[in-house]
């Protein structure tokens, strides 16, 4: 009861009389606590309520003697207890005002006689005798004043030891009592203490540091940056000037959320919030409050930033992990810091329970107490354990206080991120499809009073009349229903459902109300699912028919905000939301459109928007693409896009670009002429929109025919010109794959050359996203394609910044870093920079990335780089282990890895050192395994290698061996001249051989190498010609040898 | 009525209410004296429609049933106060009804809530039209309890000068902000449907009509 009498009770400020209890919730619980345990006392222990106080606990009390009964001797201004002490005193002693009291027996019954002043007297008499334990079981026991709290058992135990009489006893297990009655009351006052937390420098630096961890670049981070405005950090933590200290300021903070303006935060004791900013001229800071004051920053910019709160609420748990692997240090050094402290002030140990808290106000959903609970309640058995206890905690503190838990943090962060970067990739219906954990308010955080505002208009809207409704709804919609608090709010008070209920009423108004709200609350991915939960899509959907244009517009928008998840796409397309929605699209069709005569009218343009932008949220899934497809929206969507307005062309560009994903879609694209439209809105002043124009053109330009249109229309320039624009990354992005799949045709390569694209390309290899680098790279490489164009990547300096990036992990980056600097590599010159680099050894290395694209195109990369490096083969034999690696591809499953390792084998050979190598490493037999093929790209390459590695020993006789020859000859009935001439040369080199001249014979190879011999080829005819002759020779031979 | 009185009457109507056309000003005429019936057949008395007539039409054809805002809807029509709509405020009372600007059913609005026609709607006046908008609950102390919480949260959306009371540049200024607040204390225009339903019969076909 003392620590927490001392320590958790709020006394009022020292003033010179005596002290009293502040009137707060937190004293009236610890009094009634102990009320409790008085009271019950004296049935509970009956033995020790006897126990006579060493000193009688007395204050002034407001009970009238009168009220006493029997067992006490009553007069006019006292009250004598019969009960007395051994010395005959009496155990109760009531001279007016003046109480004393020496047992609990007699605590109890004074309280059961005080009855409804129980509460007032148990406060007067905890206030009067500060140190109650001191008084009922000596000084001795005293454990407050002790110097070392830890000794408390011992100190008893010693007693016990020097005069074991029984009264000893007693007191020993009254002691006992009290202290778990104190431990009772700390852990209870602990629950009141975490409602009001106040912030220090600790919290928030923790807060920011933490933030910083997941703030940066790209879209899972929940900031994009986060800074102090000053370096400087004064020795008790705060780094606001002294004289803004004294306001209790602790430092300021500019946060830039992804997306909004940078904000300039105070964060103060009192809580945190933004101030009027930096000035631009001095950096000095504008102190003054601008708004609603917070208490915490993640508080603060939850509310600021909705991308933040989004990912915060996908981080939480991730920094609750961080978090929970912080508190365990700190919580016992805490404690330490708590049992050892000599108490001097009560009031700052009080404190700094409370600073502990705020620390875990980060996570204030995910239990922070629960860690406090359980380092209170070890002091509970705190005994010959506790030492080893502290023990395992200062180990652990060492452990843990590295930067360990922050590294491992950042691990979590990459990993994660790289998954959700290959979800992306793979399709865009991923985005926000995760089911994000529902966490519902905990009961027992203390609510906003908007919480209670929105119950009360909700009652109104359950219990109203379709007046009572509209004016509730209107109430409603004037909170700031972008807040998250609020968007909860009115689910968790039921809001949700009477709001969806109302949509099926026949009130217009209540509908368009209730559509306003739902509208604004669906931004939150949470109220999303539980608005689809409640069955609301499907009753949206019906209004779209309705009569009433402003009724269709909400409700598409509505549908808009809350098909931002797969589910929620799929019941839209279920319940023939799709085939309504492209309906809207269609206006302008009754021209003449009547003056707004209703309420409940807009304009047909309007309409139409709101549909596309329903569409453009449900065309990423890709049934729903088919479905818009089918209902007619493509002719539709091609006509809106001729309008001007920009509100109206982004949603219609957006659906087109999502949609353009599907092929029948590009050709519909190309039939219905929207390229031309794409490439004008390309100039539009609209960031947003050139992002979507450009992103549409990238899908599209996979055809030839479309790549063309894009250069007719003269949407080359403009993709140029957009190029030198980096500020906005999306749009950049966006941007450099349309270059990128428009540089796939020859003359637009040509005409960005005109444009001086390519220097601009070459600029961009460096500090962009890697959504940016994988498209700026792949137009890098189809430009590299032409001899003029390498020169000019090469005089840019574009050579080293790619070679550095063959050492990246972006599967789709590599595939086309590697493709590029292969076209490099053509270039004699530029290959010698390749290889100072040592380009070639990265080249190689990627041979061994687990995916078989980038093995491949890396692969084909290697080629010319040993066609073109000086003293190749010397180059090859130095890298260890590489010959080996090689040849073991030729056992992959991918055709493609298979062809452009035949391909590097075939260059590898023209050395006759490194040939004779890869024929030990057994190559024969693993060329002559792939024969079978009917990939001709395979084959091609496959009796390539294979001619060339006939040049060695008696290679020629074990591919024979190994049943290589009969396929081969099969090869020359297929259509390609490549590989006929390839497979001619291979039959060739072969036929040096007699068995194989037997077995090409037996296969019929003479016809067909004849027909061979026909052809415009040279290269063919004279191998087809020369392995006839080797077959003709040895018939020649074996007739001579019959008749000689 | 004779013929040309009937066509004098007509023009003029129709030159005072550019909301219907010529046919429809007519077609409103001849129902208007279909409606009145039998008194038309006394001379040198005030032909019209007296409040009960009227709000039978209200109740019957525009669904209302609200008394007292039927009330005020009739007083609404009835300009000159003389205790039965005439046939120019007839046709100039549904001009504003049917097919009224926005400023014009303010206007008219208004004018209903506005119960003792000072210019304000006050918090009593709230009080009495809103006093039958709330489920009662049984279990509450105070039955009107909601009903005056009711008026503080609309007086709290609506009272932009915070004197307690609605003018009707409050009210204005509100209904511009949310046009769904222009019926706020009831519904004294038709709703969409209804109107739908009575111009569509009314205007048809006039003969047809008078047949009737």
């Amino acid at each position: 009861m003392g620590v927490a009498l001392t320590r958790s009770a709020q006394w009022t400020a020292a003033g010179h009389g005596a002290k009293t209890l502040e009137v707060t919730p937190l004293n009236e619980a610890i009094v009634k606590e102990i009320m409790m345990f008085v009271e019950s006392f004296i049935y509970k222990y009956p033995q020790e309520a006897n126990y006579v106080f060493v000193e009688p606990l007395e204050w002034k009390t407001n009970l009238d003697p009168s009220a006493f009964g029997s067992g006490y001797a009553v007069s006019e201004t006292t009250v004598k207890s019969e009960e007395v002490d051994k010395n005959g005193e009496p155990l109760l002693y009531l001279s007016v005002p003046q109480i004393k009291i020496r047992s609990f027996g007699q605590l109890s019954r004074m309280l059961y006689i005080a009855k409804s002043m129980k509460l007032k007297e148990a406060q007067a008499c905890i206030e009067a005798n500060r140190n109650p334990v001191a008084k009922i079981l000596g000084l001795d026991y005293n454990i407050i004043n002790g110097k070392n709290g830890n000794s408390f058992v011992s100190s008893v135990l010693d007693k016990m030891n020097k005069d074991d009489d029984p009264e000893s006893e007693i007191k020993m297990k009254i002691a006992l009592q009290l202290k778990q009655l104190d431990l009772h009351l700390l852990n209870h006052s602990l629950k009141h203490i975490s409602l009001e937390i106040r912030l220090n420098s600790g919290t928030v630096k923790n807060d920011i540091e933490l933030l910083k961890q997941f703030s940066g670049k790209g879209e899972q981070t929940v900031l994009e940056s986060i800074e102090y405005t000053s370096d400087y950090e004064f020795s008790n933590g705060c780094r606001a000037p002294p004289w803004r200290q004294i306001q209790g300021e602790i430092c300021y903070v500019l946060v830039k959320p992804h997306d909004a303006e940078i904000l300039c935060v105070t964060c103060s004791k009192e809580g945190v919030f933004l101030n009027g900013g930096k000035t631009d001229d001095e950096g000095q800071i504008n102190y003054e409050r601008k708004g609603e004051i917070y208490k915490d920053l993640v508080t603060l910019l939850k509310e600021k930033s909705a991308i933040f709160s989004e990912n915060m609420s996908k981080q939480e748990v991730k920094f609750s992990e961080q978090l929970q692997k912080d508190q365990p240090n700190k919580a016992p050094k805490e404690e330490v810091a708590v049992t050892h402290k000599t108490s001097i002030t009560s009031r700052k140990s009080a404190q700094e329970n409370r600073i502990n808290l705020g620390r875990s106000q980060l996570t204030k959903r995910l239990e922070p107490s629960l860690n406090w609970r359980t380092s209170v309640s070890s002091k509970e058995s705190r005994n010959t354990l506790r030492d080893t206890q502290v023990e395992k905690h200062g180990g652990k503190l060492e452990k843990s206080r590295s930067s360990l838990s922050s590294g491992r943090a950042q691990l979590i962060r990459k990993s994660v991120e790289k998954i959700e970067e290959i979800i992306s990739d793979s399709s865009s219906e991923s985005e926000e499809d995760e089911e994000q954990p529902d966490h519902r308010q905990e009961a027992n955080a203390d609510l906003p009073s908007e919480y209670w505002q929105i119950q009360k208009l909700v009652k109104y809207l359950k219990g109203g009349n379709q007046t009572a409704t509209v004016i509730a709804l209107c109430s409603m919609k004037d909170f700031n229903l972008a807040q998250e608090t609020c968007q909860l709010a009115i689910r968790d008070v039921g809001g949700l459902e009477v709001l969806i209920n109302l949509l099926e009423t026949d009130e217009v108004k209540c509908k368009i109300g209730s559509l306003k709200i739902l509208k604004e609350i669906s931004h939150n991915p949470q109220i999303r699912r539980n608005i689809v939960d409640l069955g609301g899509l499907p009753v949206m959907v019906n209004i779209l028919d309705s009569p009433h244009k402003s009724l269709k517009c909400l409700a598409a928008e509505t549908i808009a905000n809350v098909a931002k998840f797969k589910r929620a796409r799929r019941v839209v397309r279920r319940h023939g939301g799709i085939t309504k929605l492209v309906a809207l699209l269609d206006c302008g069709k009754h021209s003449a459109e009547p003056a707004q005569s209703s309420l409940y009218e807009t304009r047909d343009v309007e309409v139409a928007r709101c549909g596309a932008l329903a569409l453009w949220s449900c065309s990423k899934s890709y049934a729903n693409k088919e479905s818009i497809r089918k209902a007619g929206g493509i002719p539709l969507l091609a006509r809106l896009l001729k309008t001007s307005h920009e509100d109206m062309l982004i949603p219609v560009v957006g659906t087109l670009q999502e949609c353009a994903s599907e092929e029948n879609y590009r050709a519909a694209i190309k039939a219905e002429r929207i390229i031309e439209n794409l490439v004008k809105n390309l100039n539009s002043e609209n960031e947003q929109l050139q992002e979507h124009c450009a992103m549409a053109i990238y899908q599209c330009a996979e055809d030839e025919d479309t790549r063309d249109l894009v250069r007719l229309h003269g949407g080359l320039k403009p993709l140029a010109s957009l190029l030198t624009n980096t500020d906005n990354k999306e749009r950049l992005a966006a941007v450099t794959g349309a270059v990128w799949k428009c540089s796939i045709s020859k003359e637009n390569v040509t005409k960005f050359r005109e444009y001086k694209a390519i220097e601009t390309l070459v600029g961009l290899l460096t500090d962009q996203p890697e959504e940016v680098l994988v498209n700026v790279v792949g137009a890098l490489g189809e430009c590299c394609q032409e001899h003029e164009n390498r020169i000019i990547i090469r005089k840019c300096g574009g050579i080293q910044p790619l070679v550095n990036l063959l050492v990246g992990i972006n599967q789709a980056l590599l595939v086309n870093v590697t493709k590029a600097v292969g076209a490099c590599a053509v270039e004699p010159e530029s290959m010698m920079i390749i290889d100072r680099l040592d380009g070639v050894r990265l080249l190689w290395s990627l041979l061994k990335n687990p995916h078989p694209d980038v093995k491949a195109s890396a692969a084909w990369a290697l080629c010319p780089c040993i066609q073109n490096a000086k003293d190749a083969g010397e180059m090859v034999r130095s890298f260890v282990g590489g010959l080996e690696l090689v040849v073991n591809l030729l056992k992959s499953e991918n055709k493609e890895v298979l062809a452009s390792v035949c391909a590097v084998i075939t260059n590898i050979a023209k050395d006759q050192e490194n040939l004779a190598v890869i024929t030990d490493h057994g190559v024969v037999p693993l060329l002559s395994k792939l024969a079978n093929t009917n990939n001709d790209k395979l084959r091609r390459h496959l009796a390539e290698t294979i001619s060339r590695c006939c040049m060695w020993g008696r290679n020629r006789v074990a591919f024979g061996e190994h049943k290589a020859v009969a396929p081969l000859v099969r090869y020359l009935k297929s259509n390609d001249t490549n590989v006929h001439r390839a497979t001619a040369q291979a039959l060739y080199q072969l036929s040096e051989d007699a068995d194989n001249c037997i077995t090409m014979h037996e296969n019929g190879a003479v016809k067909l190498l004849l027909d061979m011999v026909g052809s415009p080829d040279e290269e063919l005819q004279e191998a087809a010609a020369g392995c006839i002759s080797n077959i003709r020779r040895l018939a020649l031979a074996i007739e001579k040898a019959r008749y000689s | 009525m004779n013929r040309k009185k009937l066509q004098k009457l007509t023009d003029s109507l129709n030159k005072n209410c550019k909301h219907f056309s010529k046919f429809e000003v007519k077609c409103l005429i001849n129902l208007f004296y279909n409606l009145v019936g039998e008194v038309m057949e006394r001379q040198g008395v005030v032909i019209g429609l007296d409040r009960n007539a009227f709000r039978n039409i209200l109740h019957m054809t525009f669904g209302m049933t609200d008394d007292m805002i039927m009330d005020r809807v009739f007083r609404g029509f009835d300009k000159d106060n003389d205790g039965c709509i005439s046939v120019t405020e007839w046709v100039y009372g549904l001009s504003v009804f049917l097919r009224g600007t926005l400023e014009e059913k303010m206007k008219y609005c208004f004018e209903v809530f506005d119960l003792n026609g000072d210019s304000f709607i006050s918090k009593e006046e709230m009080f009495h039209m809103l006093k039958n908008s709330l489920l009662k609950q049984p279990s509450e102390e105070d039955p009107d309890e909601g009903i005056k919480d009711l008026v503080e949260i609309t007086l709290k959306k609506m009272d932009h000068d915070h004197d307690g009371k609605l003018s009707f540049a409050d009210y204005e200024q509100a209904v511009r902000e949310e046009t769904l607040l222009l019926e706020a204390f009831g519904p004294c225009l038709p709703d969409p449907k209804s109107q739908k339903e009575f111009e569509a019969q009314v205007f048809k076909d006039p003969n047809e009509f008078s047949e009737v």
